[in-house]
């Protein structure tokens, strides 16, 4: 199978790779996906506690080239945008902008999933209710 | 500099030696007779081919030139192996064992015939991939028929104790079928020596073409007769009908006369090759050699890289050309059955990548490989939040996923 340009560019040249920390009160943490599944991914923002916008992204994925450009492009979509705003990205937004074939919508729910997570676990620190799950299908 | 990308699939398929090709070539236009044309000499001339590449395979495997039946490929000749003995000796019994490792072509055969009413046992092997002798007695029933087991398995590349298997066998009275289409052209196999009773393999694995393979299948001690599962004009003994693929099985007699002049010089060299391609890589941390390192085929290995997952990594190695044991498609996030029925967790399974060396493997090209292996791996565990975790102590079996 042949990879889109775009998933070969975020898999070669990936943005945001790395760690913040993750007992900063600031910082939310998400990691979803699973070793046994081929896919696990570790999605990070900082938030400006002032003015509720994520400062800064940052990612590390284990799977394949999909999961790879998926995370990478959604750490870049978060930078600069409000908690709530985040929250609006939808795995199908990944999908178009990757190309990415049927086989590999995973690759794009994971990283919904892992946004999610790292905003609840933020929301959590900061003394606020968990989202609730986003019912699929 | 080396030419890239680099072939390191050879278990897939090989490409065709010159050699084959230039013998093939006349058959295509200048002798193109049906082989079973009696009546002039276009005919006589591919009957003539035929015989002579009967004889080149016979000699490989050190068995008579009757005793080999032509068919399209292994897949072809597993199917006849099996359904034809299935529906040949109901009468004796109805129960075959197998090995959970088999290559599709055999299980799926055997699921068929289970609808048809067949009791199939699959052993399970070891970690190392090999079956216990012991389950595989204790499986006998006075309904058993036939044993199938591979010579030596495409993803790992382990070879089974085969004499003892056909021993075990020919004691209780029961046919013995193996697969040796990875064997073949590659390490000594001999039909007598081995006890083998009936045997797959096929050309594009040992640079022949693709589209021709063989069932062996024993003449004496004992008669062994498998049911045509291709009903027509009676070729091939009437075990197989269909025009003969004359050019593809002069190019499989070929390929078989290469091979056992040249096998042992190649088996040397690519597993001293395979070795140095092992040895590199095993000195980054947590590389796993996957399968028994003892008995396998000389130019195959199976490895693990483990915290950087096989898609993702076969990504990363684009100049080279291997397999992945993992699959992450779709719904379905399996990784091998193969890797799996050796007991590998899935984390590891999904780690894993095949090389493949081959006639035209060069030492460069494996330098480079390595390098850009180590290279790769490098990359992605930099990336990777389960090395990190790994590299700070934590152990990710107690942690509980949310696998999706």
């Amino acid at each position: 199978m042949a990879y889109s340009t775009k998933v070969i560019d975020h898999y070669s040249n990936p943005r945001n790779i790395g760690t913040l920390d993750k007992s900063d009160p600031s910082v939310g943490t998400g990691l979803v996906g699973a070793p046994e599944c081929g896919d696990v991914m570790r999605l990070q923002i900082k938030v400006n506690d002032e003015t509720g916008m994520i400062e800064d992204a940052r990612f590390k994925t284990f799977g394949c080239g999909s999961a790879i450009a998926s995370s990478s492009l959604a750490t870049e979509w978060l930078k600069g945008k409000g908690v709530d705003e985040a929250l609006t990205i939808d795995n199908m937004d990944i999908v178009e902008e990757l190309a990415l074939p049927p086989v590999k919508i995973h690759c794009s729910v994971l990283a919904e999933d892992a946004i999610r997570s790292a905003i609840n676990d933020y929301r959590v620190k900061k003394g606020l209710e968990p989202l609730a799950d986003k019912k699929r299908y | 500099m080396v030419k890239l990308p680099i072939y390191l699939d050879n278990n897939a398929t090989t490409p065709v030696d010159p050699r084959v090709l230039e013998a093939m070539l006349p058959y295509f236009t200048e002798h193109f007779g049906n082989a079973a044309s009696r009546n002039h000499s276009f005919g006589w001339k591919a009957e003539e081919a035929v015989d002579y590449a009967r004889e080149q395979i016979a000699r490989l495997v050190g068995c008579a030139d009757k005793e080999i039946i032509f068919t399209s490929g292994a897949t072809e000749s597993n199917n006849l192996a099996i359904k034809g003995v299935y529906e040949m000796y109901a009468q004796k019994g109805n129960h075959f064992i197998t090995v959970t490792t088999e290559h599709k072509a055999i299980l799926d055969t055997c699921k068929h015939i289970e609808k048809l009413g067949a009791e199939i046992t699959y052993l399970e092997p070891d970690t190392d991939g090999l079956i216990s002798l012991k389950e595989l007695e204790n499986a006998i029933t006075d309904k058993t028929v036939m044993i199938s087991v591979m010579y030596g398995n495409n993803e790992v590349g382990v070879i089974q104790p085969i004499k003892e298997i056909s021993d075990i066998a020919r004691k209780n009275g029961i046919l013995f079928h193996t697969d040796a289409t990875q064997a073949i052209g590659k390490i000594p196999v001999d039909v007598d020596k081995d006890g083998i009773d009936l045997m797959s393999f096929s050309a594009h694995k040992m640079y022949g073409p693709k589209g021709v393979g063989a069932l062996y299948v024993r003449r004496k001690n004992p008669r062994v007769k498998v049911t045509a599962q291709m009903d027509g004009g009676g070729h091939e003994r009437g075990m197989r009908s269909g025009t003969l693929n004359v050019p593809g099985i002069v190019g499989f007699g070929k390929a078989c006369e290469i091979a056992q002049n040249e096998m042992t010089g190649e088996a040397a060299r690519l597993s001293a090759l395979r070795d140095k391609l092992e040895r590199a890589l095993m000195h980054m941390e947590e590389v796993y050699i996957n399968g028994n390192r003892e008995n396998r085929l000389p130019h195959v290995t199976n490895m693990s890289f483990k915290y950087v997952e096989g898609e993702g990594l076969i990504m990363g190695i684009k100049d080279l050309a291997v397999s992945s044991g993992s699959a992450c498609t779709s719904a379905s996030l399996e990784p091998s059955y193969v890797l799996k029925s050796l007991g590998l967790n899935d984390d590891l399974a999904h780690s894993s990548i095949r090389f493949g060396l081959g006639r035209f493997t060069t030492e460069e090209e494996i330098d480079f490989a390595i390098e850009h292996v180590k290279e790769a791996v490098t990359k992605l565990r930099e990336m990777s939040p389960l090395w990190e975790m790994f590299k700070e102590g934590i152990d990710l079996d107690k942690i509980v996923w949310q696998a999706h």
